[in-house]
């Protein structure tokens, strides 16, 4: 039996919450019975050094436990990678790229656009969101909102991605209340 | 119980949280550092009623362990790869002590070069020091086995201490749903505390880890021996008592597709769900590939695993792990050996893969399968191979 799942790969820095962000992922997607296995690549942990995080998801068992090398989609935490790694590398035909940006006709915004028409870009600016409502650029769940509106809440839904933010903010005071509005405003503000 | 959102460590953590355990003496060290951390809030937030020892060393820490032991507590530690190593001198003792310590390793390749990342060498080298040894597929085998382990070793026909390995970062630091069970369950799985008849006791003094000599040295190995041997029939008890309760069904030997299949990969650990995976894929192409998971490495389950290649033509055997110098693998030798005594020996293609955490995709399994086919077709046994290694 070949199983559909759905690969995620997101890049960041050491320090973003990449790890998290995978983790948030996956939280969401077992509430809703679904199958995951979510987990970061790990060098030297260093802050600030880019480094990927991996989601696969699917509503089947699956047993695959290799790292992701063809993504159905991308998410970009820190717009700065654009122009330092490859951030399209094996990203599967008509897939999805999400990237945290302040403007999408940057020039390493638009490269992306013209290296890989096939794809569908969304940006949002995840890092002004994480500012203004969480009161930190930590883009790591600013980010999962617009992945939500992106995918059409197939992956995971953004009301379950808020009940998966407060099960892991859980008495941590008004976090929680912080982040879920961060993921609203990016889930109604990306722009594909 | 709805699924719990957990890595590999944590499931460990959450499962000797139940288990709540007299004493845990352990120093961290990635990728096991997690299994440390969670535990030692647990004892902060008084969820736990467990003596934590902070020790200075893994040295320490089997020593604290194997003290508490003896004084009849259920006792857990945790570890791997150079830990492992500092601890080995008192690794062999807790076994020769008869100390029933749980163990949860989260495998990392040996130093050197240092590397952090994800081989089942470290808990090999357990092999040959009186440890049941176990490797875990999933969080949820993890969480699982690491109950189960108290129940096999503390068996007083057992009294070993038990490993239990999960993969590094493949599953330590991975999130997997795992179904939870209750405390209250596995408090009536364990039968409550800790019954020990062999313990340091002021009202019964007794000497134990004593000088033995010409005189008693080989006997008290022999029982070390006989304790092994054993424990297998309180493996497959404890495992089918567990799934009585949970619904989950353990087996010592396990495997996939195997009835009608002419070929089969042997692994242990996570890259078992990789060999599965590839197992699907060359099902749906017409190939007769099954697989066979080693879940209890020691004691070795010859019978079963001979019962379960009697009809298969060719073994591949791949394994996470490398010995210098041998003839082939570890997990590859036990293979060999048992192999000897079928009716009708099958070929055999050894590969060693992915030591320091290398992946080894879906599409490599089925690539190591055809290269193995193609020699086994040919009428040969494939000779011992270190798969992916640039040259």
């Amino acid at each position: 039996m070949i199983i559909n799942i759905i690969d995620i790969r997101l890049h960041g820095r050491g320090g973003q919450g990449v790890m998290t962000s995978s983790y948030l992922i996956a939280e969401a997607a077992l509430l809703e019975d679904k199958h995951v296995h979510a987990f970061p690549t790990f060098g030297p942990e260093r802050s600030g050094a880019p480094i990927a995080a991996f989601a696969r998801i699917s509503d089947e068992k699956f047993y695959m436990k290799t790292e992701v090398y063809e993504p159905d989609i991308v998410i970009v935490q820190d717009p700065s990678l654009l122009s330092q790694i490859d951030v399209t590398a094996g990203l599967q035909q008509g897939g999805l790229i999400l990237i945290n940006t302040n403007d999408p006709n940057k020039a390493d915004v638009q490269a992306v656009k013209q290296k890989r028409p096939d794809v569908k870009l969304a940006t949002v600016d995840a890092s002004k969101i994480a500012k203004e409502e969480i009161g930190l650029a930590v883009t790591n769940t600013a980010i999962l909102g617009a992945l939500c509106k992106v995918t059409d809440n197939k992956i995971i839904k953004l009301e379950v991605l808020e009940t998966a933010i407060k099960n892991r903010f859980k008495g941590k005071g008004a976090i929680s209340d912080k982040n879920i509005k961060a993921i609203n405003r990016s889930y109604s503000e990306v722009s594909i | 119980m709805s699924k719990i959102a957990v890595t590999g460590d944590d499931a460990i953590a959450q499962a000797a949280k139940l288990v709540n355990p007299d004493v845990v003496a352990a120093y961290p060290i990635t990728p096991q550092t997690i299994i440390v951390e969670r535990f030692s809030d647990f004892v902060a937030n008084g969820e736990v009623d467990t003596e934590f020892v902070c020790v200075e060393s893994e040295h320490s820490a089997m020593s604290a362990c194997i003290g508490a032991s003896t004084a009849g507590g259920r006792v857990f530690t945790s570890s791997a790869s150079a830990g492992l190593m500092l601890m080995f001198e008192i690794v062999q003792i807790a076994s020769s002590s008869r100390t029933p310590i749980v163990c949860a390793i989260a495998n990392r390749a040996i130093s050197g070069p240092i590397n952090i990342h994800g081989e089942q060498t470290d808990q090999l080298l357990f092999r040959d020091s009186g440890w049941i040894s176990q490797f875990a597929e999933t969080n949820q085998e993890a969480y699982d086995q690491t109950i189960m382990a108290f129940k096999i070793g503390e068996h007083p026909e057992v009294l070993l201490p038990v490993a239990v390995g999960i993969d590094g970062f493949i599953l330590s630091h991975a999130i997997e749903g795992v179904e939870p069970v209750t405390k209250e369950l596995v408090s009536d799985f364990l039968g409550g505390e800790r019954k020990s008849t062999l313990r340091l006791d002021p009202d019964n003094p007794v000497s134990i880890g004593l000088l033995h000599l010409q005189d008693y040295y080989m006997e008290a190995r022999a029982q070390v021996r006989d304790a092994q041997q054993r424990s297998k029939q309180i493996i497959i008890d404890t495992f089918k008592d567990w799934q009585k309760l949970t619904g989950r069904e353990y087996n010592p030997i396990e495997s996939y597709q195997i009835d009608d299949a002419d070929y089969a990969f042997v692994t242990m650990g996570s890259g078992a769900g990789n060999a599965r995976t590839a197992v699907d894929e060359l099902r749906a192409n017409g190939e007769k590939v099954g697989l066979i998971k080693v879940r209890v490495y020691r004691p070795w389950f010859g019978n079963e695993f001979s019962t379960l290649t009697k009809n298969i033509k060719g073994i591949i055997s791949v394994e996470r792990a490398h010995s210098f110098g041998s003839p082939g693998g570890i997990l590859g030798q036990d293979v060999k050996s048992t192999l000897f005594d079928a009716k009708q020996t099958p070929y055999i293609a050894e590969y060693c893969y992915g030591l320091g955490g290398r992946d080894c995709l879906v599409k490599e399994w089925t690539e190591i399968y055809n290269r193995s086919i193609q020699g086994f077709n040919e009428g040969e046994n494939l000779p011992y191979f270190w798969w992916g290694v640039r040259e």
